[in-house]
């Protein structure tokens, strides 16, 4: 058994073509995809390996030390560049296969005109507690 | 003055309820959600008033729910339950019953986690709340994880002997991988492997208990203050639970001089020549390959074979472990520890180096992780 995060980003990674931001689908498409959301994460606790999710706000900031006794620098020089994280899921699966499929599902969350949107998503094992026998 | 409540005692009874309840009738699912109520009843009651019969009590309170759970079920099919024909249980059916609810809970058609989960319900009588804090889920993931399980189990036949190493292998898993957490998984692990010792006469179930303890026996000796890991050879030995490793090697000699070897019995004979060391230098590394040998003709695992490399690097030196290293997969968990490990026996500090930071990326725990990267920055700061 293992922790996974499932990380939605809002860019960095490659855009599907044909690609249009959510705020140029239609008000059905939108909510059709925000249950898909909801139906999963419901999935998920019905299997019993769902453990958390939160979907992020956008106007996220770097912040940064910036020297004894000066205030910590906010934002950076990479207002063009930086990647956001749009939300993110934890899961406690038996494989890391049963990961990718699930990853795999997400993935397919419907866009616009009820196609699945093809997102790229980040999984990231949580790290576990050292195992008792080691020899 | 209210006694603190022993919960393992309670606990301890849990298997037998569970048992009462599904010989009068009860179908298994719904007796085990009734025993787990009643057992929350008692931890609540229970604090303030001991019953004088405490099996008694959880049985006629676990019935009651079950009968409350079940009033939509008609009366001819209650009639048909078996409840004024059945005679009180004899301590016989008891040890058979219990026995029977570990092979189920460990059935072969369930995940490993599932089963894990189940155990620890059903044998074990943790609350799910329990449950879930120990593997770091939410209490509804887990309940949900648990009624699954029971449904995929819910034509499983309670009569038939099962196969004892999948229990086995569920015990091992509750011992060798929960969080430190409120719950002490490693003593609940200890705890049904002696209840199901108790109900089975099998030189494996002996072999798992003796590698338990003598595991376990090191645990105050594994973690500095600050949470780092200490690997065996560095660990303060006076710090070993020296009652848990007398009675680890007493039910490992006992288990092997029946002759029938097992790959717990091997691996718990290995922990006791490493308990039997006053220091790690004084290891007797040759019986160790030996029973290493054993455990690769019993299981023939890859990562036994990894270990058996380190002992070889030990008994014969770093040139002879290297060797056995060079057959094996480098994609195996642990390799580039063991490889590093080797090399820097072998004189390699430049090669070792690279290897331990190489094995911190691939650590699966952050402990490991540290302590990974602390070797590489030990090496790099004499190699340059």
């Amino acid at each position: 058994m293992a922790k996974y995060l499932l990380l939605k980003h809002y860019r960095g990674a490659p855009t599907e073509p044909g690609f249009e931001p959510m705020d140029h689908w239609s008000p059905e498409e939108v909510t059709a995809h925000i249950q898909y959301m909801n139906d999963f994460a419901a999935k998920l606790e019905e299997a019993g390996e769902y453990v958390d999710g939160q979907a992020l706000a956008p106007d996220g900031m770097w912040v940064r030390y910036d020297g004894e006794g000066r205030p910590p620098v906010t934002d950076g020089p990479f207002a063009e560049t930086k990647d956001l994280i749009a939300g993110f899921m934890i899961i406690d699966v038996d494989s890391p296969e049963r990961a990718i499929e699930l990853a795999g599902e997400l993935s397919a969350a419907p866009g616009k005109d009820g196609k699945p949107i093809r997102e790229w998503l980040e999984v990231r094992p949580l790290y576990g507690e050292p195992s008792l026998v080691t020899e | 003055m209210t006694v603190p409540l022993d919960e393992a005692l309670l606990r301890g009874l849990v298997p037998g309820v569970l048992g009462v309840l599904v010989r009068r009738g009860a179908d298994f699912a719904t007796a085990e959600d009734a025993v787990q109520e009643a057992l929350v009843e008692a931890l609540r009651v229970w604090a303030a008033d001991l019953p004088r019969d405490p099996k008694g009590w959880l049985v006629t309170v676990a019935w009651r729910k079950f009968l409350d759970a079940t009033r939509a079920i008609t009366a001819r099919q209650l009639r048909e339950l078996r409840v004024e024909a059945e005679p009180p249980p004899g301590p016989a059916e008891e040890v058979d019953d219990t026995l029977q609810l570990y092979f189920l809970c460990a059935h072969p058609s369930l995940s490993p986690s599932s089963a894990v989960a189940l155990t620890l319900r059903a044998v074990g009588g943790l609350t799910t709340r329990q449950i879930a804090s120990a593997y770091l889920v939410p209490e509804a993931t887990m309940a949900q994880r648990i009624s699954r399980a029971k449904r995929t189990i819910a034509g499983a036949r309670l009569d038939r002997p099962g196969d004892v190493a999948t229990v086995l292998r569920v015990l091992y898993l509750v011992f060798n991988e929960g969080y430190s957490g409120d719950v002490d998984l490693v003593a609940e692990a200890i705890r049904l492997t002696r209840q199901l010792r108790a109900a089975l006469d099998h030189p494996e179930v002996a072999g798992l208990l003796a590698l338990m303890l003598l595991h376990s026996a090191r645990r105050p000796a594994r973690t500095a203050p600050d949470g780092s890991l200490v690997p065996l050879a560095s660990q303060d030995r006076s710090r070993w639970d020296a009652a848990a490793i007398t009675e680890g090697v007493q039910i490992l000699q006992t288990a092997l001089s029946r002759d029938r070897l097992g790959e717990y019995q091997a691996q718990a004979a290995i922990a006791a020549l490493h308990a039997d060391a006053p220091t790690a230098v004084e290891t007797d590394w040759v019986q160790v390959v030996e029973w290493y040998d054993e455990l690769v003709r019993l299981t023939g695992s890859p990562v036994v074979r990894l270990n058996r490399a380190v002992a070889v690097g030990e008994a014969d030196g770093a040139r002879a472990g290297l060797a056995a290293l060079a057959d094996l997969d480098p994609a195996l968990p642990r390799y580039a520890a063991v490889a590093a490990y080797l090399h820097e026996k072998d004189g390699d500090r430049v090669a070792a180096a690279r290897l331990y930071a190489e094995a911190a990326r691939a650590a699966p725990n952050l402990p490991e992780r540290d302590h990974l990267t602390r070797q590489a920055a030990r090496l790099r700061a004499v190699t340059g």
